[in-house]
This record gives C-alpha cells, sequence and structure tokens, in this order.
C-alpha cells in the first residue's frame, strides 16, 4: 500500500505540472462539447437545387416557391434546358435538379396526374437520400393542396387517406444535440483515459526511466495500480465536466441515477485504461502508441454507434461491436441520461465492460515484464 | 573474502549475434570491479544481465548470493543501478526523486528524511533541493543518479559509464563519492571509458567481442602486457576486435 502511495505522489506531481496535459483535460471537453454538437448532425439543411421549368405557368411558380419556403433548399439555378442544369451539377453547385415539364399546369387540372423528373447527385449519399425524400414529400404536400383545391371537400372524400400521427418519446423534439452530447461526452472520457495511460508509460520507456524502475523491487502490480488510479480519476475528472457543461448548455439533465452512471463510468474507465496499459506494453516509442491507439480508436469510434447504428450495420460489423467497449458506453449513457434506465437495465452492459475491464488488466500485467 | 558476483559461462544471444560470450569471474565484497570493454564488446548486456534486467541464454551466476534466473526480484532489492542515460525523473525535484525511489526502496518516512538530508548535504545541494531535476547541469546529475542508487543500502552497486560527458573536476568528485560507498562495504561494479578511472579500481576486466580477454588489478595487467599505462594495455586488446561502432 505504501508503495502505491508513493507512486500515486509522483504520478500526480507529473500530471499537475504538465500544464498542456492539465489544459487539454479541461479545455477538450469544454471545446468539443460546446462547438461539436452543434455543429455534427444529420439533419441536411441547405441542398442545392437547380430547376427547369419547361412550363413557367403560375402553379410551376407556386411549387417552386413551396420549396424554396421549405427552408431546407437554395435555389442555386434556374435554367432553361437540363444540361444547362446538368453543368450545375458537374461544377458542384446544385445537388438536385427538378425538371417541370410543359405543360404541367394544364395536365393538372384536366388530367389530374403530371410526372416530374427529380436528378440527384449521389455522391453524397446522405445529402442525396435525404434531398430526395424532402423533396418528394414537399411535391407531394403541394399535390394534396391542389387536390383540396380542385375538389372541396365532401362529406366522403374521394380520396381517403390515413394519416399517422406518432409521438416521440425520450426525445420529443428529436433534437440531434439530445441524441449527439452523451455520444460525444463517451468519446472523450474513452479518449482522454485510452491515451493518457498509454502513452504515460511509453514515455518512461522512451525516456529511459522505466529502467530505473524495472531494477528496483516493487511488484508489477503496484506498478500498474500506480498508473490506472491516477487516469482513472482523471478520467471522472473529465466526465464531470462533460456533464456540467451538458446540463449547462444543452439542458441535458440524467433522467436516471447519477450514481448507476457513474458506477458504470467506473467499471468502463478500467476497461479503457487497460486497453491502454495493453497497447504500451508493445511499444518502445510514443509514435508507434499514437499509431496503434488512433487505429483503434477510430474503429471503436465508427462502429460504436455514435454515427450509425449498429442495428443496421452487416453482421459481422455487429460480432466487432461486441467486442468494443465504446459501444456499451454509448448505448448506457443514452439509456441512462436520457432514458433514465435504472441499475437493472443495464446488467448485462456492466457485466460485459467488468469482464473486459479483467481481461485487458489482466492481459496488460502479464505482458509488462520487468526482465526481458 | 566473501564473493558477491559469481558468473560462470554467462552468455547472451540475440538470434545468431552473440553479445556476451561465456563470461565467467567472481567479484569480491567491497571491492571496486572496472568492467572495461570498447563501444559494443558488450559490457552494457552482461551489466543488464547480473541486474536482473535480461534473462541470460545460458551460464550460470549468483548474484549477492541470489540466482539470476530464479530469483531476480530479490537480486533488485540488494542492487543498485545507474544506466548510461539518466533516468531519474526531470519533472521532479532532487528532494522528490530521494523520496520516491526511497519510498519504492521500502524505506520509512523517517529514513527518507534522514537520507535526504545528509545527501543534500553531502552533494552541497541546498541551493537546488527545491528545484527540477532538468535544471541540473549533467555532473550533477549523475552525483545525484549515484546518490540515488546507493540509497538503500544495496549489497552492490552497478554503475554503466557514470561518467561519461562529465569535466575531470566532477570527474574527480564522483569517484570520491564511489569510494566513500566502497569503504562501506558496498561492491561496486564500474564500466567505464576513461583508463584514468581504470586504475582507481581494485580490479579490472577487459571484454573484447563479448568475451572476458584479461582480468586482473591494473598493476599486473600492465606487467602482464609490458605496459606502461592502462591506456596501452586497453589498447593491445581492443585493436583486435572485431566488433565495434
Amino acid at each position: 500500500m505504501r508503495t502505491i502511495r508513493f507512486l500515486l505522489q509522483k504520478e500526480f506531481r507529473q500530471i499537475f505540472r504538465n500544464k498542456i496535459i492539465l489544459a487539454m483535460i479541461i479545455v477538450m471537453p469544454s471545446v468539443q462539447l460546446m462547438i461539436l454538437p452543434l455543429a455534427a448532425d444529420y439533419e441536411i439543411k441547405n441542398i442545392n437545387i437547380a430547376i427547369v421549368d419547361h412550363d413557367r405557368s403560375s402553379y410551376s411558380q407556386n411549387l417552386i416557391s413551396t420549396i424554396t419556403a421549405s427552408g431546407y433548399f437554395k435555389l442555386t439555378g434556374f435554367e432553361n434546358s437540363f444540361k444547362e442544369a446538368l453543368h450545375l451539377i458537374e461544377q458542384d453547385q446544385a445537388d438536385l435538379i427538378l425538371e417541370i415539364p410543359q405543360g404541367f399546369e394544364r395536365n393538372l387540372i384536366r388530367e389530374g396526374e403530371q410526372k416530374m423528373f427529380i436528378a440527384v447527385n449521389a455522391i453524397n449519399g446522405v445529402k442525396a437520400n435525404l434531398g430526395g425524400s424532402y423533396l418528394t414529400s414537399i411535391i407531394k404536400n403541394y399535390n394534396n393542396g391542389i387536390r383540396l383545391e380542385l375538389s372541396p371537400a365532401t362529406r366522403f372524400s374521394r380520396n381517403p387517406s390515413i394519416e399517422i400521427l406518432s409521438s416521440n418519446w425520450f426525445n420529443n423534439l428529436l433534437s440531434y444535440r439530445v441524441f449527439m452530447v452523451p455520444g460525444i461526452l463517451a468519446f472523450l472520457v474513452t479518449m482522454i483515459g485510452g491515451f493518457l495511460s498509454c502513452l504515460n508509460i511509453v514515455k518512461e520507456k522512451e525516456v529511459g526511466t522505466i529502467e530505473q524502475i524495472n531494477v528496483t523491487p516493487i511488484k508489477k502490480h503496484h506498478f500498474i495500480l500506480g498508473k490506472l488510479i491516477p487516469f482513472w480519476i482523471l478520467g471522472n475528472v473529465v466526465f464531470t465536466i462533460g456533464l456540467l457543461i451538458s446540463w449547462l448548455i444543452y439542458g441535458i439533465v440524467p433522467v436516471g441515477n447519477l450514481a448507476v452512471l457513474y458506477g458504470f463510468i467506473g467499471v468502463y474507465l478500467l476497461s479503457v485504461l487497460g486497453f491502454g496499459l495493453l497497447v504500451s506494453t508493445f511499444c518502445e516509442t510514443q509514435q508507434q502508441a499514437m499509431f496503434i491507439m488512433f487505429f483503434f480508436m477510430m474503429v471503436f469510434i465508427l462502429l460504436g454507434g455514435l454515427f450509425t447504428s449498429i442495428d443496421s450495420m452487416p453482421e459481422w460489423a455487429q460480432i466487432i461491436s461486441k467486442l468494443n467497449p465504446v459501444s456499451y458506453l454509448i448505448s448506457v449513457m443514452r439509456m441512462v441520461i436520457l432514458k433514465g434506465s435504472s441499475l437493472n437495465d443495464i446488467v448485462p452492459h456492466l457485466i460485459i465492460t467488468f469482464v473486459f475491464a479483467v481481461v485487458l488488466n489482466t492481459w496488460a500485467a502479464l505482458n509488462y515484464k520487468k526482465t526481458t | 573474502m566473501e564473493t558477491v558476483i559469481k558468473t560462470e559461462n554467462l552468455t547472451k544471444r540475440f538470434g545468431d549475434f552473440i553479445a556476451a560470450n561465456e563470461i565467467s569471474f567472481e567479484v569480491y565484497k567491497g571491492e571496486i570491479f572496472g568492467f572495461l570493454g570498447a563501444n559494443g564488446a558488450g559490457k552494457t548486456t552482461a551489466m543488464r544481465m547480473l541486474c536482473g534486467l535480461s534473462i541470460p541464454s545460458s551460464g550460470k551466476a549468483t548474484i549477492a548470493g541470489y540466482d539470476i534466473y530464479r530469483q531476480t526480484e530479490l537480486i533488485k532489492k540488494n542492487i543498485g543501478y545507474m544506466s548510461q542515460k539518466f533516468s531519474l525523473y526531470d519533472d521532479l525535484t532532487i528532494l522528490e526523486n530521494i523520496q520516491f525511489f526511497g519510498g519504492i526502496y521500502g524505506l520509512s518516512n523517517k529514513q527518507i528524511k534522514d537520507k535526504s538530508e545528509s545527501l543534500i548535504e553531502q552533494l552541497g545541494l541546498h541551493q537546488e533541493a527545491k528545484k527540477l531535476v532538468v535544471s541540473l547541469p549533467l555532473g550533477w546529475k549523475q552525483k545525484l543518479s549515484f546518490s540515488v542508487a546507493v540509497l538503500h543500502e544495496p549489497k552492490i552497486v552497478f554503475l554503466d559509464e557514470p561518467t561519461g560527458g562529465v569535466d575531470p573536476v566532477t570527474r574527480r568528485q564522483f569517484w570520491d563519492l564511489i569510494y566513500e560507498a566502497a569503504n562501506r562495504g558496498v561492491t561496486i561494479f564500474v564500466t567505464t571509458h576513461y583508463m584514468d578511472e581504470a586504475e582507481y579500481c581494485n580490479r579490472i576486466s577487459i571484454m573484447v567481442d563479448g568475451k572476458i580477454e584479461a582480468l586482473d588489478t591494473p598493476s599486473h595487467l600492465k606487467k602482464t602486457f609490458a605496459a606502461t599505462s592502462m591506456d596501452e594495455v586497453f589498447y593491445q586488446l581492443a585493436r583486435g576486435a572485431k566488433r565495434g561502432d
């Protein structure tokens, strides 16, 4: 126990003397949580649309103003022919082309039917998809409006329609911030914990101080604990700062029990720190360590379920994500913070994360050799 | 005389390369044993094995009575080590370094306090005691390293080129520290490239290409090789070396 006290004392002295690390621990969560959720969301706005109107009627004018008034589209071209409009797409000035054919108004009124052409630049899949469907639904609404006008409502409408009203639970305004903030917080805790623990040990290898440690009779598990505990505490500090920021700026207050949340974070941090330690036992230089950590972090993050839903990933990716500690954290964060899940609900996550922590730390301790 | 280091055919291979080739020698208690050799001769490799940092490929050795294969952690309790590279914590002060290593070796708080005071006194570092080690000149750093290596009163202390790059005055002071420790009964195992320092040793061994080619007192060696100085002895032996940098 005494040895650990000396190790902790040394570690904290070094951390508090390293102004950059200290600043990063506070600045990183603040800046990232303040900026990222405002910018990084899935809502697609500012879709550039080029319109080719061959009809030039009051109906077509009406449709165009409905589209531009929706707020999602920016009219970047009003061309005479499809060819010219296509040119805009080639120059990347337009994402969509809507071609309104000649006789649009006439056909709509007389025949009650008119086809239109939408061409979508599908290089950016998400933008294209959403843009196309926004546009389709705007046109559909417009069409419904005309139908109402042309055939005044009778008691039994000729066009019966089913309307679906849904109510959104846990995030009733469908705000992306509410969805993203807990996720970004999950990353911050992961990145800071993983990188700090990994680089710290590799730095000792690089500078050569670890040799001086290895030649002392210090016990391996003491050394590992001496590295785990300080970064575990720092991880909790970062998490707390993050929670405060999400409360102050986004008004997100965990619906569930804070103790449950901290309990899970505690176990989770052990597993991330264990991962960092494990990587450090394989690396000789900080450069190697950075690259290896970066590789795994990218995989963990992209397959973690923050940006894309795990349920819609291919099966092999779903299997990988079962081995990804980040995915458990993100889902627990959302469960506890947004849904108010209780301890019982997160027991499976907790057990798996605990197993990760035990396996990774044991492996790291076994792989750390005082004598080579 | 009590033997504190005893090696028999100690060998370390890295793949095809034999860094240390069947080295056998004995070192006695309280002796200053100089371990000489050209760059790349295998001194550091041999020393790392003796310190329990590296497991030998073959051969036998006991350090302070403990087996080099099975009892590395017991060996570590009884030795001090100062590596070629300065390896105290740059971002801790002198006092903090002493406190840390004292604590790791299991010294009591009172022992740490007393040791710190006498060490600061001995090295004349009153002004610098609370300064970060990074700001110290090299010579002072080396003296501090040595003092930290003998803090827990080990039976043997291993010094790997402790005076490399240090000015002659400070080197002299460094050797005063070594003599002082030897007088307390600490066995000193030291590598060096300075032949004047070799003369200060009780006995020296000279390694060439992983093998020990000569082992005796400096005066006997000079006689054997019909040389007037240690420089000449070393030159005669090391000239035949095929390895080096």
